[in-house]
């Protein structure tokens, strides 16, 4: 290198940023890499480090004990049954919600983000009030031999209610995008109604589908709130793995709920990675059609 | 992202194509494309039914139990001296935590939108990552830092200074949580504006400044009142990593919903649904502000769309 590269070349070569006429990108950019640098990342690899100075066989030992075990299995179990359960209705109601006009259809889109915008504490008493054996649901599926409330399936429930958001909002937006004379083609074709959703409608929505099933299903692992309230707490049956963290700390384990919380987060950075993938996945597949 | 054409076009262009590509209106589709009506109906039924089920029920459950013990009951709760410190406390982080959070949402999202540099995708999934931690693991790392066996700990005590089990370490996981509403919501939107308007106010001789107060800032006002809505009803409403770090002190460290949870422990469960009934408007507030910010983009997009189609470039 160097002395037949003319200086100016040179430098852009090593620049890692495209020069502008704009201000303020020192500044900005410096502040944005300070915050989350204090914020978050630092504390965030201060757990690393404390699990770290356990020693492999003392982690190991923790996180297979059959309490732990038990707490990640329901966390993992109920999350992917909750997001499941979204996946289907949260298709159907951006289905109705886009394609359909009814009386009350802008209320029902508005109230959708209840999930998000309501305190998972709130959440949590409200859906115990309506399925514990005197409430108004509760009361009715008692008799049948169902029990929600201080079970799994109250679990579930939780999880389901407070991932119910994702799915409806990543497909919504690709249901109004698509275009009517994909379907027209179909129907000309001979195909029928069903015919044309299976075979041209879903395959459209699945990369919305998909994002929108694990961001719900990121966010029920880790959900605390609203799943406490209604879950009974149970050692080994109902007993969520973050309400374990939270049990470990106040007994002074530190170590065990930096243990538990490590082996969460590697799952949840995973899952990050998997969304980023299905989202580079379906810009793509876009940008092709 | 979509690439950008060098003349500058693409935003009224895509605006005004979207609003000619308006959805057609079901009672126009023909019957080859639409459902039969009894499917239509059907649907529709089930969707109402889920969404009822586990929306509306469960929100009216709120109201109902808050005032089953009458009315005095309710005031009586929500004026009783541990719920109005909580209520202050609530109010207090929120003040600190959102105008935190949105100084940042918008300095990430001005180095980010308009600058091109090596690693912009990282650094955009690390602004998300607060989102993929569970709340309990928001205030775990915290404790791990701050707490009496943490890193930091033995330093902290000897200088007299609490973090956590008071309200610096509420702050603290009330802001990590809350961490990337309002960058979230701004980065798409600056990205999609482009730097055209800015670059004219510099070449007419505006400081950087100037540019920003009087460009950047009225064009991304709407997204910005979005994401300090959002950022807000969960600074006001987050349980999980505050209760990690709070220490649960009565009439100290005690936000609004620890207070519901407190109560709701103890058997008080008037009271309990009272308090959190406050929650709730505050979550249908947020929601209807939503929803107005949301249909006031969509005017102005329309609007722009007019303006472009009435004087085409």
């Amino acid at each position: 290198m160097g002395s037949m590269v003319p200086p100016a070349t040179t430098a852009r070569a090593i620049l890692w940023k495209r020069p502008s006429v704009l201000p303020g990108f020192g500044l900005a950019m410096g502040y944005t890499l300070l915050y989350l640098s204090l914020i978050v990342l630092i504390p965030l690899s201060a757990t690393f480090f404390k699990s770290a100075t356990l020693g492999w066989e003392a982690f190991w030992a923790t996180v297979t004990a059959p309490r732990v075990l038990a707490s990640l299995r329901l966390s993992f179990g109920a999350s992917l049954i909750g997001a499941s359960i979204n996946a289907v209705f949260g298709l159907l109601v951006a289905w109705v919600l886009v394609r359909y006009r009814f009386p009350g259809r802008r209320i029902l889109d508005a109230l959708v983000d209840l999930p998000f915008a309501l305190p998972t504490a709130v959440a949590g008493i409200a859906l115990t009030a309506v399925y514990a054996s005197n409430g108004w649901i509760g009361s009715l599926l008692v008799p049948l031999g169902i029990n929600v409330a201080f079970t799994p399936l109250g679990v579930v429930l939780a999880l389901t209610f407070i991932g119910l958001p994702f799915v409806v909002r990543t497909v919504q937006p690709v249901l109004e995008d698509l275009e009517p004379e994909l379907e027209e083609a179909a129907a000309t074709l001979g195909a029928n109604r069903w015919q044309t959703f299976a075979r041209v409608i879903l395959p459209a929505l699945w990369p919305a589908l998909l994002t929108g099933f694990t961001l719900a299903f990121a966010r029920a692992v880790g959900e605390y709130g609203s799943v406490i309230f209604i879950a009974g707490n149970m050692p080994m049956v109902s007993e969520i793995a973050p309400l374990l963290i939270i049990i470990k700390l106040e007994q002074y384990d530190y170590a065990g709920a930096t243990s538990v919380a490590v082996v969460m987060l590697l799952i949840s950075f995973l899952l990050l990675l998997l969304i980023n993938l299905l989202q580079w996945w379906s810009s793509r597949r876009m940008a092709r059609g | 992202m979509v690439e950008q054409p060098p003349d500058g076009t693409r935003l009224t262009m895509t605006s005004a194509a979207s609003a000619l590509a308006l959805p057609t209106p079901v009672s126009a589709r023909r019957g080859a494309t639409a459902e039969p009506t009894l499917v239509r109906w059907g649907l529709i039924a089930l969707a109402v039914a889920f969404l009822g089920l586990f929306l509306v029920v469960p929100l009216a459950a709120v109201f109902t139990e808050a005032l089953r013990k009458g009315l005095g009951t309710y005031f009586a709760a929500l004026t009783e001296a541990d719920a109005v410190t909580a209520i202050q406390l609530t109010l207090l982080v929120a003040a600190i935590a959102v105008p935190a959070n949105l100084v940042f949402g918008v300095a990430a999202a001005w180095a980010i939108a308009k600058f091109d540099f090596r690693g912009k995708s990282v650094l955009i999934t690390l602004i998300d990552l607060p989102f993929a931690v569970s709340p309990v693991i928001s205030g775990l790392v915290y404790v791990l830092l701050f707490g009496a066996q943490g890193w930091l700990g033995p330093w902290l005590q000897a200088h007299d200074i609490k973090i956590i089990f008071a309200v610096p370490g509420i702050v603290l996981a009330t802001i990590f949580v809350t961490f990337p509403f309002v960058a979230r919501e701004l980065i798409p939107l600056m990205q999609a504006q482009g730097t055209e308007e800015e670059e004219a106010a510099r070449v007419l001789g505006a400081s950087g400044w100037q540019m920003f107060w009087r460009v950047t800032l009225p064009n991304i006002k709407w997204g910005l009142l979005y994401g300090v809505i959002l950022c807000n009803a969960r600074a006001m409403g987050e349980f999980g990593a505050v209760s990690v770090v709070s220490g649960h002190v009565r009439g100290l460290t005690n936000t609004t919903p620890l207070h519901v949870e407190i109560l709701y422990n103890e058997y008080n469960f008037a009271a309990a649904f009272a308090v959190a009934s406050l929650l709730a408007s505050l979550a249908l507030l947020t929601l209807l502000l939503k929803s107005l910010v949301e249909w006031k983009t969509r005017r102005e997009l329309g609007r722009a769309a007019a303006l472009s189609s009435e004087q085409p470039s």
